[in-house]
């Protein structure tokens, strides 16, 4: 039986991500270390900047226990912002650190003249398979806003790219730590296969 | 590829969903949950939600049990987030740093800001700061008279001295992430989207515009996101008045070679 702890910083849009998580299984909305421990998978979501989310998490997550529940394996998907601060550092409103998790850094998309934010619904280009990806295809949109995306990533944990003036990590993975730039719970049809496949993994 | 967005714009005055024409004239039209989920299952790209109520104290009362099932716009939010797959952006009444928090944490993706822009632009700017850019939308009405524009907030009612380049400047130096170019003199029309105004404004902004105002067939929707420096189109009645409206506009803009998402129908239940 799955139980998916959607972790509460104050960053808002928990409970989107329940209102889509909650029609394929239980879910739990928390910030406490009991329940990231009873809990067989972990979502991170996200809105806003980088340095306010980074402030929040450590003011209000018991990053510890975090951790230690991604070190036993933990299936966990950063969404957005909880995907970039997985990363070393940000550079959106002033250089911070994130939790450096993964290998990159997070700046500014150079979008090579198109507007920012990127807003809107785009496809992904699978650069490796993965179990996130099964039953999806370049068909797929999924809803992206965000001008921020990791660069200088260790090669080998980029799952997928799209494109908007350059191409950039949209899906990064190492093991059971994921992350997806765009927003699943916003994503209609593609969004609810992607969470559950993710939900699949063990 | 990124698509062009198109948006169907839910109006809600007073504990109804309703029809507008020049801003003045409102016809009550239904339920909001209702109109948000059939939005929903026919795959609308993003949805803009806009509290228009005038009324300090109304009920929602729902028509088949006269049962008041909301008296606050927070609670009818709440509850239509549940059933909006898709991004929905909300405005209307939001004067603070708590009132935008109460919208994105009732399941509001982005807030939409108006009057606010003009009266305090200071607290739109720590909104950005806070929610980041992605998250606040600009939104300007614009009023045409004697091909001169000028720009109403407070619900079309106050009159701003700025002239419009020098606003549309002024509020992107704000960092807001979206503007939203509405016209009061095409608003309910069916007239056709303004395209002056549309091409002047997308001149002068570099990040994505949403137009609406004046959209009465598909044709207005294709020569609207046509035009360089549209990034969507949105209307409110069109979506309200025509059958399958959804579905069929993205078929036909699909068919006419504009980069939307294909059309589509999701029964909720058989997403999962």
């Amino acid at each position: 039986m799955t139980l998916v702890c959607i972790l509460d910083y104050g960053s808002g849009n928990v409970s989107s991500v329940n209102n889509m998580v909650s029609q394929l299984t239980d879910s739990k909305i928390s910030n406490l270390a009991n329940d990231l421990d009873n809990c067989t998978h972990i979502v991170l979501p996200g809105v806003g900047g980088f340095a306010a989310a980074m402030t929040k998490i450590k003011e209000t997550l018991p990053l510890e226990s975090l951790i230690s529940n991604l070190e036993k394996g933990k299936p966990f998907l950063g969404i957005c912002v909880g995907m970039q601060v997985l990363f070393q550092r940000g550079d959106e409103f002033g250089s911070v650190d994130g939790l450096g998790l993964l290998e990159g850094r997070v700046s500014k998309l150079s979008s090579n003249g198109l507007n920012l934010p990127h807003v809107g619904w785009n496809s992904i280009e699978s650069v490796k398979p993965h179990a996130l990806l099964s039953g999806l295809s370049k068909e797929d949109d999924f809803y992206f806003t965000h001008s921020y995306a990791p660069e200088g990533l260790n090669e080998d944990t980029v799952i997928a790219r799209t494109e908007y003036g350059e191409s950039f990590t949209s899906i990064v993975g190492r093991d059971n730590l994921l992350g997806v730039q765009f927003h699943p719970e916003k994503s209609q049809s593609s969004g609810f296969k992607l969470m559950e496949n993710f939900l699949e993994l063990s | 590829m990124k698509k062009q967005r198109v948006i169907p714009v839910v109006l809600f005055r007073d504990g109804f969903v309703v029809q507008s024409r020049g801003f003045r004239e409102f016809k009550k039209l239904g339920n909001p949950y209702s109109t948000i989920k059939r939005l929903s299952e026919w795959g609308a790209d993003e949805i803009i939600f806009l509290d228009i109520s005038r009324d300090e104290k109304w009920s929602q009362i729902r028509t088949d049990t006269y049962r008041v099932v909301a008296m606050d716009f927070l609670s009818v939010l709440k509850d239509s987030a549940k059933i909006a797959f898709m991004p929905l952006a909300c405005g209307g009444g939001i004067r603070t740093l708590q009132d935008a928090e109460a919208r994105i944490s009732g399941g509001a993706d982005k807030i939409v800001v108006n009057s606010l822009l003009f009266n305090d632009p200071k607290l739109v700017k720590g909104m950005v700061t806070e929610f980041g850019s992605q998250c606040v939308i600009g939104s300007i009405d614009v009023l045409e008279a004697n091909s001169d524009y000028t720009i109403f907030v407070d619900h079309g009612s106050q009159k701003i001295s700025m002239g419009l380049c020098e606003a549309v400047s002024i509020i992107q130096d704000l960092g807001v992430g979206e503007i939203f170019l509405n016209s009061i003199s095409r608003d309910g029309s069916k007239a056709g989207f303004d395209p002056t105004l549309i091409d002047y404004v997308a001149s002068m902004v570099d990040i994505p515009l949403i137009v609406c105002g004046g959209a009465g067939t598909e044709t207005d929707f294709e020569f609207a996101l046509k035009r360089p420096g549209v990034d969507a189109v949105a209307a409110a009645n069109y979506f309200q008045h025509t059958e399958l409206s959804v579905y069929r506009l993205h078929s036909y803009l699909v068919q006419v070679g504009c980069n939307v998402r294909p059309p589509r129908h999701l029964k909720l239940g058989e997403m999962k």
